[in-house]
């Protein structure tokens, strides 16, 4: 896994920061999964009036918490600010301003303390977490990275080799349950939302449709959000726990059939979750169950290490630090910064 | 206005990729319409007839996304924008300036932020007897004397979906 030989001097202590949305967060790793410390300053509360992410109060929020939380992550470290040995940031993709607080900070934070600063691809920071908690995962792995912002079905064959294999062609998984939880006036996020009510309904109430279910790898999650938007509509009396079920029976049976088919189809040891939506009970509990049918290993990281967190960023800073080195202190934040998938069609099996 | 009505999400791209003829460097348009009704694909229809191959997904979380095709397509969606400050934060003014076409979803929130010329495009359920849930009404309202003056040219391009009289 590791491109590292251990004998050289690299760095091995990394401070990661980790602001891409709504979280503000830091973390600090020895090697490439051995995790000091992880502090996590979720700004949910502060954006759940509006129903979802507000841009302007995120990146005031990240320049507010940022510090602190930094020196916490430091000394929770049980380090002195000197031994950080390199710091590295998300620099996409995500919000614009929110980006640039974290890369700001991380490069201010380098030539302080003269050390190379590194910007990770927050994808990338996702497909590795399952690594923090299981070092010795058997490659390749199929990872679902399913979030309020992406859907996406990777084959990882190395850190920094990735074939895409699927992603959603109109809305991403979280965004689906994020507005049909704003629709249905449920809170935000929506995701833990439906998840709890969902738990007392029947997921089999309401037939939505599987949108694109036999229909190759990628995704769709647009028309299913109008059928429950439809579905509302027109009755009126409705069971709000067997909507939230139904609703999401539907999301969970696509992407467990996908991410199974893939597994199978290229010859994956392992299947792993990552991204917010991976803290979803009914999706960890379903995915186990396919990959205990498939005959292969399941891997859900926690589900702190499944949303947002630094400590990913830290460790994906690590393993680019040892394949690219440094990255260029002129290097910007990017929002629409796409995971580098160097490779394409099927591996030669 | 120019009423039109779409029978499927496929029909209300073919509609949006035959309006996607008529733009020109430069314009605007504003997506209305409750989630739902079909704005993200109005926006893949549109983009499709700009020219553009690679999957249009929702900004929602970006906020703003690019695609080149016949014209660069500044594809924005400020569901969760509250204050026209953030807007203008976007880089509204300059992308607006700049030679491609701006798709703005939610727009009418910011619609006192925006300069006098643009075609609101509004997408609605249909209710009735003789509709499924696949309908969509599809109201074209051009604004401003660059859009009003494109009236009949938009009329012809959404011939096959007009429903009521132009006014």
């Amino acid at each position: 896994m590791t491109a590292l030989d251990p004998s050289d001097n690299a760095p091995a202590i990394v401070l990661g920061i980790e602001t891409s949305c709504d979280e503000t967060a830091a973390a600090v790793v020895s090697g490439p999964s051995h995790v000091l410390s992880s502090v996590v300053s979720s700004q949910a509360d502060l954006h759940a009036r509006y129903g979802g992410v507000v841009p302007e109060i995120a990146s005031r929020a990240h320049v507010e918490l940022l510090t602190p939380v930094v020196a916490q992550a430091v000394i929770e470290a049980g380090l002195r600010d000197r031994e950080v040995q390199a710091v590295a940031a998300t620099a996409g993709p995500g919000l614009i301003g929110s980006l640039l607080v974290g890369v700001s900070a991380a490069k201010s934070l380098a030539l302080v303390w003269d050390v190379p600063f590194v910007a990770v691809n927050h994808l990338e920071a996702h497909l590795y977490s399952s690594f923090l908690e299981e070092p010795d995962l058997e490659l390749p792995v199929v990872v679902l990275l399913v979030s309020g912002g992406h859907t996406l079905l990777v084959l990882m064959e190395a850190f920094g080799r990735y074939r895409l294999i699927g992603q959603t062609l109109d809305d991403a998984a979280g965004e689906a349950f994020d507005k049909v939880a704003r629709f249905m006036d449920l809170g935000y996020p929506g995701g833990p939302v439906i998840d709890r009510l969902a738990m007392t309904g029947d997921p089999e109430a309401v037939a939505f449709p599987r949108p694109m279910y036999a229909d190759g790898y990628d995704f769709s999650f647009s028309g299913l959000k109008t059928a429950v938007v439809n579905h509302v509509r027109t009755h009126h009396d409705l069971d709000v726990a067997d909507i939230a079920a139904s609703f999401q029976e539907a999301v969970v049976d696509v992407l467990v059939h996908k991410a199974r088919k893939a597994a199978e189809e290229f010859g994956a040891k392992g299947l792993c979750l990552a991204g917010g939506v991976a803290a979803n009970s009914s999706l960890r509990e379903r995915l186990l169950d396919a990959c205990v049918a498939a005959g292969i290993s399941g891997f859900l990281p926690s589900r702190s290490m499944c949303t947002d967190n630094a400590a990913m960023v830290a460790a994906a800073g690590w393993q680019r630090l040892h394949l690219d080195g440094p990255s260029p202190l002129d290097t910007g934040a990017n929002p629409n910064l796409a995971l580098p998938f160097i490779l394409s069609g099927k591996p030669a099996s | 206005m120019i009423r039109n009505r779409t029978r499927s999400p496929g029909d209300t791209k073919s509609l949006a990729a035959s309006l996607a003829e008529l733009v020109q460097p430069g314009d605007l348009l504003l997506l209305v319409g409750h989630l739902g009704a079909g704005k993200t694909t109005f926006a893949q229809g549109f983009a499709a007839g700009l020219g553009i191959n690679e999957p249009v997904t929702s900004p929602t979380f970006t906020l703003a996304r690019e695609y080149r095709g016949r014209l660069l397509l500044h594809h924005l969606d400020v569901f969760r924008l509250d204050q026209i400050s953030e807007v203008l934060d976007l880089g509204l003014p300059e992308l607006l300036d700049s030679d491609g076409v701006t798709l703005i979803e939610w727009g009418d929130a910011i619609r006192q932020a925006l300069p006098n010329d643009y075609l609101e495009v509004a997408l609605t359920f249909v209710d009735g007897p003789d509709s499924s849930p696949d309908d969509r009404g599809v109201v074209l309202c051009p604004v401003g004397p660059g859009w009003q003056a494109r009236t009949q040219a938009l009329t012809t391009a959404a011939a096959r979906w007009l429903e009521g009289p132009t006014c």
